[in-house]
């Protein structure tokens, strides 16, 4: 093997022009890289090759060799070609030294037309009715390699339609391409070898082992990889056609991974979320979890107006009123009177204001809610939340969970008179209505309506991941940003705009870090301000972190940023020629 | 910058402004004779008298949902005539048909389908782009209301204004 640092280059003709790549380059990708696009059903570059759709066959040629076993050389001094009569296929062989590629020729052509051919005899009609028409790489391909008409005059052969595959994914055999790529994800990457191919020739029929189900947690990824509509995704299917959606580059708040995502929206309604590539992130992939959990944006419990409690009774307010009203209240306590439960949902910005709230109350018993689940060693972390990092970089999470201990005792021993709670249910950890009750006043920000936000002296309803702009860092320490892909319902504010009125209503704006850093009138400004007090941040700004984030931590959360190691992935096998 | 016209010089015959009157005169007598004759076109008293049987059979009218022989509506909810709507005039919500139904086999329908016929232009591209022969701009074009609301024609009066279509192809047969 090459050495990685300096990787050993060969040179290969591709559409009569040299090109060097890096040893061990994928021929397809060698053509893609050069601006050659070989069109291609089977080949993944995240999976194994098993060379079976044909699509992307080529012309290749070594280099003609002299008695001498060295290359002749012609008159540009470069190697000649002595081509190979019969078309290759581009996914399953690696450049090498000398190699010479046609993707644009008479020959190449055919193969393609001839393969669509093939390929549309038994396909049924269903691109009206199909969710992949769109971003079909079938209807791509037959644009260009396509027949107008067809001249199979036999009856199609009738296959499974609305298979339930799983509790996720649904089948249509009829429009599958045979490619193997869902069952080769089984196999390799999800490690649930649960899909195969029964029957032969036209029949072949892809289909769930017997006694198996397609459930495991990265059962949607065979949806996104499927070139065709026979994989879809039973909830987004019907829902909208993929070319209404307008799409936002984002990553999931679902777990400590942040898997890099693009939001499909379509007039402030979400309809879907896809993984987008980050090789530092997710490699493609996402679970079925973070990618469908966004339903809760939408549900009728999510809070649409600020109230206040007036005469017992939470009333609807106005903006000025409710944060007004929030900041005499909590004036007249001390600051080992207040807590502030903060979450680990929250943006770096949103952090930072929720440290200032607590600078400017004097509060010091602050501290996020730890949130678990089991990992598995594919994607999902076990820390569920998705900025645990960047709350204990801004020195907002004990880690340890004693604070919030310490914030639970002192509501019940009397020594706690307000608590404000950041997009956190405080039932979830251990401060029950009861608990509650004992409390003279108690701010919520939330987005949902819950237990303890009936109990609320004032609620502020704010955005959900997909609603508003910021950064978050991951549990491998990359700083990634949140865009905003659609508007929030009703009357919620963006989380930092009402944490920053409430810091200057309660610090009567001329508080120190208000003289500091000027006014905060966008999110950019907050991270600047966030930036020149936290080094990790230094020289950027929130519009300058990429889409695929920037590397601000150790791969363990420490300071440094060495990047992280890559996402386990299996070597594609090589399939012998 | 500014172009001055100037104003054309009339000579002595045209300042007299007479033949000019009796040039529309003769005009005027020529309709009066024509009439009397019984040689001319009278206005159409409309909506009393409608010139519906004379309507060519290109005619572009209000568009409209069809069935075909086998009482199928056709529409898949593939939502390119919603696409393609220059002033979006359509509004689709597409849904599955359950399984068991008689047309269980299209999967797909429209849950509902609004053409808001203040904004419908009777250009006729949905007619064109559909890919099931589903739409068809039809021979109505007294579309009137009240209200907004009243203007925007649902599902239901999409089919009722379609009626029956013969001759379609029938895609979703048994052999598809
Ligand atoms: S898989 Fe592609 S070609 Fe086949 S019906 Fe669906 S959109 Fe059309
Ligand atoms: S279902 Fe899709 S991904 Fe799986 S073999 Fe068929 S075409 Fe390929
Ligand atoms: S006729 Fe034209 S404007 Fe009217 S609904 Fe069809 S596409 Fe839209
Ligand atoms: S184009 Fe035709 S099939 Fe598609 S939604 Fe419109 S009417 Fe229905
Ligand atoms: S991509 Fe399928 S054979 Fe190469």
């Amino acid at each position: 093997m090459p050495n990685d640092s300096q990787p050993q280059l060969v040179n290969v003709q591709i559409d009569d022009v040299w090109h060097q790549f890096p040893k061990g380059t994928r021929l397809i990708e060698a053509c893609e890289q050069a601006g050659s696009y070989v069109p291609r059903y089977c080949y993944h570059k995240k999976l194994s090759s098993p060379g079976n759709c044909r699509m992307c066959l080529i012309e290749m040629g070594m280099p003609k060799m002299g008695p001498d076993r060295k290359p002749i050389l012609g008159p540009d001094g470069k190697p000649e070609i002595n081509w190979m009569p019969r078309p290759q296929i581009s996914c399953a062989t690696d450049v090498s030294e000398g190699l010479g590629v046609r993707t644009i020729s008479p020959l190449v052509e055919e193969c393609r037309r001839g393969v669509m051919e093939f390929l549309l005899i038994n396909h049924p009609l269903d691109c009206p009715i199909c969710d992949q028409a769109g971003e079909c790489r079938l209807q791509e391909f037959s644009v260009e390699y396509g027949r107008q008409d067809s001249r199979f005059l036999e009856h199609k052969v009738k296959k499974p339609k609305n298979v339930v595959l799983g509790p996720r994914v649904t089948l249509d055999d009829e429009r599958c391409i045979l490619c193997s790529r869902c069952i080769r994800f089984c196999k390799e990457i999800a490690h649930d070898d649960v899909l195969g191919f029964v029957d032969r020739g036209s029949h072949t029929t892809l289909t769930a082992h017997p006694g198996k189900r397609l459930e495991n947690n990265y059962s949607l990824n065979t949806v996104d990889i499927c070139p065709v509509g026979a994989l879809t995704s039973s909830d987004f299917r019907f829902k909208m056609r993929v070319w209404f959606l307008k799409e936002t580059n984002s990553f999931c708040t679902s777990c400590a991974t942040g898997c890099n995502t693009i939001i499909g929206t379509r007039e402030d309604v979400i309809y879907r979320q896809t993984p987008r590539e980050n090789d530092a992130v997710n490699s493609t992939w996402m679970c079925d979890y973070g990618r469908l959990n966004f339903a809760y944006l939408e549900r009728d419990r999510r809070l649409l107006e600020p109230m206040v409690r007036t005469e017992n009774k939470l009333q609807p307010a106005t903006w000025p009123h409710a944060i007004a009203s929030a900041a005499t209240q909590l004036k007249p306590y001390v600051g080992w009177q207040t807590a502030i439960l903060a979450s680990g949902r929250m943006t770096n910005e949103e952090l930072w204001l929720a440290g200032r709230l607590a600078e400017s109350l004097g509060v010091t018993l602050i501290d996020i809610v730890p949130r678990t689940g089991e990992a598995d060693d594919i994607l999902l972390s076990a820390d569920r939340n998705p900025n645990t990092n960047g709350a204990r970089l801004l020195r907002l999470a004990s880690g340890s969970g004693t604070v919030l201990q310490q914030i639970k005792e002192a509501v019940w021993s009397g020594q706690i008179q307000a608590l404000i709670t950041l997009g956190e249910n405080p039932l979830r950890c251990g401060i029950t209505p009861e608990y509650l009750a004992r409390l003279p006043v108690y701010v919520v920000l939330d987005l949902l309506a819950n237990d303890a936000t009936a109990q609320a002296s004032v609620v502020l309803p704010s955005l959900g991941f997909a609603e508003k702009r910021g950064s978050m860092i991951n549990g491998k320490g990359r700083l990634q940003r949140l865009n905003r892909a659609v508007r929030g319902p009703g009357e919620a504010r963006d989380d930092w705009e009402i944490l920053r009125d409430l810091v200057q209503a309660i610090s009567g704006g001329n508080s120190e870090s208000h003289a500091r850093s000027g006014r905060l009138d966008t999110i950019e400004d907050v991270f600047r301000q966030m930036s020149e007090a936290v080094p990790e941040f230094a020289g950027l700004t929130l519009s300058r972190i990429s889409d695929l984030g920037v590397q601000v931590l150790n791969g363990d959360g420490k300071p440094g940023n060495s990047a992280p190691e890559k996402m386990r992935e299996r070597e594609p096998e090589k399939q012998p020629q | 910058m500014a172009i001055t016209v100037s104003r054309p010089k009339l000579n002595w015959s045209e300042r007299l402004y007479l033949p000019a009157i009796l040039g529309g005169m003769a005009i005027t007598f020529g309709h009066l004779k024509n009439m009397l004759l019984g040689r001319t076109k009278v206005t159409m008293q409309y909506p009393e008298q409608k010139w519906d049987s004379q309507m060519p059979d290109h005619y572009r009218g209000a568009p409209a949902l069809v069935k075909d022989e086998g009482g199928r509506v056709r529409c898949v909810a593939c939502q390119l005539c919603e696409f393609i709507c220059p002033p979006r005039a359509i509004r689709i919500v597409p849904g599955e048909i359950p399984l068991g139904e008689r047309f269980a086999k299209v999967e797909k329908y429209p849950e509902k389908f609004d053409i808001d016929m203040i904004r419908c232009i009777y250009c006729g591209m949905c007619e064109e782009v559909c890919p099931e022969q589903a739409i068809f701009l039809r021979k109505d074009y007294a579309i009137t209301g009240y209200t907004r609301a009243e203007m925007v024609h649902d599902k239901e009066k999409l089919i009722e204004i379609g009626g029956v279509m013969h001759g379609l192809v029938l895609k979703w047969n048994e052999k598809k």
